[in-house]
């Protein structure tokens, strides 16, 4: 039976869904081995550990771990790591995932692999073994060989979706970590909150635009329909490089990363950036003039004409309806 | 003021990636070359720095010859210094990166003194593994933060005020300088090189360092092309006469509110 351990990545107490998709993933890759979950600071409620299949959670508690910082919760794990000697060390591949397990690997000078999507078997128990991972934002994968005795990966994030295990509530213990007062330079120390509302990671539709839009005026008949249909408007990288669009509209591999029910590309030609940013959308209906382009023939429908002419005839027709 | 920014030569795909057929790397033959996106920025944001503040900036990357073309790309947006780590990287895994790097910022700084601030890319556009600028910030002894889409260098007080998006909203960290950050693309919009960038450009010095680093413990074994998605694309149409037929299917998929 190996130890594994897997980190706890919650925000200011409430844990993340990410939590449980590498706990989901865990029970999978690591079945009837022992599930710690490491939290760094105090959670209001740790019952889904246990439910989705922590088999004991160890809370650290300490002054210092009060908000997030980067240096305090890798130095933490660090400690856990060398007190435990687990056989593999797991979180999800989010931002704050893979920033933490690094932290912790450069401290101890150990490999840690990012994005991992499939284990070899016996991945635990075997100092020498292999790991699927994904590279270009998931346009490509590569088989890597992994040499440790502790094995610090994290889990592409939605690579799984959480699935509860009904499990019992696990056992909790605490213990104060060592953590030194030079850290305190990296804790969180305010935040801005954005504007309510839907956002374009959440958003049920995203009209999206590409360079054949033209300009930013051009953008105005996409955020009424965007508004009509209570979604939001996303670009391509095309779009923000000239200026027409802010980056926090972007979709794509270095933007953001959106999963709508139905996602609208218009005189979107769909380069590997983009792509990897819009694939997991429910459903794809691409506009536009070229029925070669990537996006037309990745598409789940496809409209082979000029957005400038079909979105307002389609405003005209969503009006007429309702 | 000094300021480092660490790039990385990397393909520019198009709609496919293509794998060489040992495959041990993406099939560059028919393809350009740039730095990942995150890098652009970071390389802009040092020029800025620089405009605001005097002082000098440097911009470095390890890797094989041709990223001189980096550099110099670098360098026609204005950055004063360029330097090469020059080695066959093909087989490096990030540990390995990151003590080379480190060593060669100990170089440079023990020669010209410390940079004030070294930004990296938050993960680069090909290989991705979200780490080598923390290794180097430890092995340096200094803060880092990853995922920085704002800098405010205050040069009097020694700080660094930084702002990382997360959904919903930014935190916002203030770091004591020297120190580094992992930049995302947004951070700013790169400009593009002037004629007069691109000449002068080609006068820059570029320094060349050899690089070693310590070996690592991850290798690639090969890489490979996920599962092909398929897709039976269903035509609904052309031109205005598709309106109705759109505006049924935004019906039938349930989003028209």
């Amino acid at each position: 039976m190996s130890d594994i351990l897997i980190l706890c990545e919650h925000d200011r107490g409430s844990i993340e869904p990410s939590t449980l998709e590498a706990l989901t993933f865990a029970r999978g890759a690591f079945e009837g081995d022992d599930l710690h979950v490491l939290v760094c600071g105090e959670v209001d409620d740790l019952a889904p550990l246990g439910e989705y299949g922590a088999t004991a959670v160890i809370v650290a508690e300490h002054d210092m771990l009060r908000d997030f910082s980067p240096e305090t919760w890798g130095q933490v794990l660090a400690q856990q790591i060398d007190d435990m000697s687990p056989e593999v060390v797991l979180a999800c591949g989010t931002s704050r995932g893979n920033e933490v397990l690094a932290q912790a690997a450069a401290r101890l000078d150990m490999p840690f692999v990012a994005n991992v999507n499939e284990v070899a078997d016996d991945f635990a128990d075997d100092d020498e073994t292999e790991v699927t991972r994904v590279q270009w934002g998931g346009s490509l994968l590569e088989r890597a060989g992994l040499e440790a005795d502790t094995k610090i990966i994290s889990v592409t994030h939605h690579a799984v979706e959480p699935v509860s295990a009904e499990g019992e509530e696990a056992p909790s213990s605490t213990f104060e970590p060592e953590i030194d007062e030079l850290y305190a330079r990296s804790i969180v120390i305010d935040r801005e909150i954005a504007e309510a509302g839907v956002t374009l990671s959440t958003a049920p539709v995203v009209v999206g635009g590409g360079r054949a839009v033209g300009s930013a005026d051009a953008f105005a008949p996409l955020e009424e329909l965007a508004e009509l249909l209570g979604g939001r408007v996303g670009c391509s990288r095309a779009v923000t490089n000239n200026g027409w669009r802010p980056h926090s509209d972007q979709v794509g591999q270095t933007g953001t990363r959106i999963a709508p029910e139905l996602y609208i590309a218009n005189g979107i030609s769909g380069a590997i950036q983009h792509w990897v940013g819009a694939m997991a959308s429910k459903k794809i209906l691409a506009i536009n003039t070229d029925p070669d382009a990537n996006m037309v023939t990745k598409a789940d429908y496809c409209v082979i004409g000029d957005l400038h002419d079909i979105i307002p005839a389609v405003i005209e027709e969503v009006k007429k309806r309702s | 003021m000094r300021v480092l920014v660490c790039v990385k030569r990397v393909p520019a795909p198009g709609a496919r990636i293509n794998i060489t057929d040992d495959g041990q790397a993406v099939d560059a033959a028919h393809l350009g070359f740039t730095v990942s996106p995150h890098e652009e920025c970071g390389v802009e944001e040092c020029v800025q720095l620089v405009e605001r503040h005097g002082g000098e900036a440097t911009v470095l990357t390890l890797g094989p010859v041709e990223a001189e073309e980096q550099l110099r790309y670098a360098a026609s947006l204005g950055v004063q210094h360029a330097v090469l780590l020059s080695a066959d990287t093909t087989q490096w895994d990030p540990q390995r990166t990151a003590s080379a790097i480190a060593d060669a910022i100990e170089t440079l700084e023990a020669e010209d003194g410390a940079f004030d601030l070294i930004l990296f890319g938050n993960e680069s556009a090909d290989t991705g593994g979200f780490q080598v600028g923390i290794r180097v910030a430890h092995k340096l002894e200094r803060p880092i933060v990853n995922a920085i889409k704002g800098i405010d260098l205050d040069l009097d007080n020694s700080k660094v005020t930084a702002r990382r998006e997360i959904d919903g909203g930014r935190e916002i960290y203030e770091l004591p300088t020297p120190a580094i950050l992992g930049v995302k693309e947004g951070l700013n919009l790169p400009r593009y090189p002037t004629m007069k960038g691109r000449l002068a450009s080609k006068k820059v010095e570029i320094k060349v360092l050899e690089a070693e680093g310590d070996e690592g413990q991850q290798s690639r074994v090969t890489l490979l092309q996920p599962p092909e998605q398929v897709s039976n694309t269903v035509k609904i149409g052309e031109g205005v006469e598709a309106a109705p037929a759109i505006v049924d299917l935004l019906d039938e998929l349930g989003v028209l509110s």
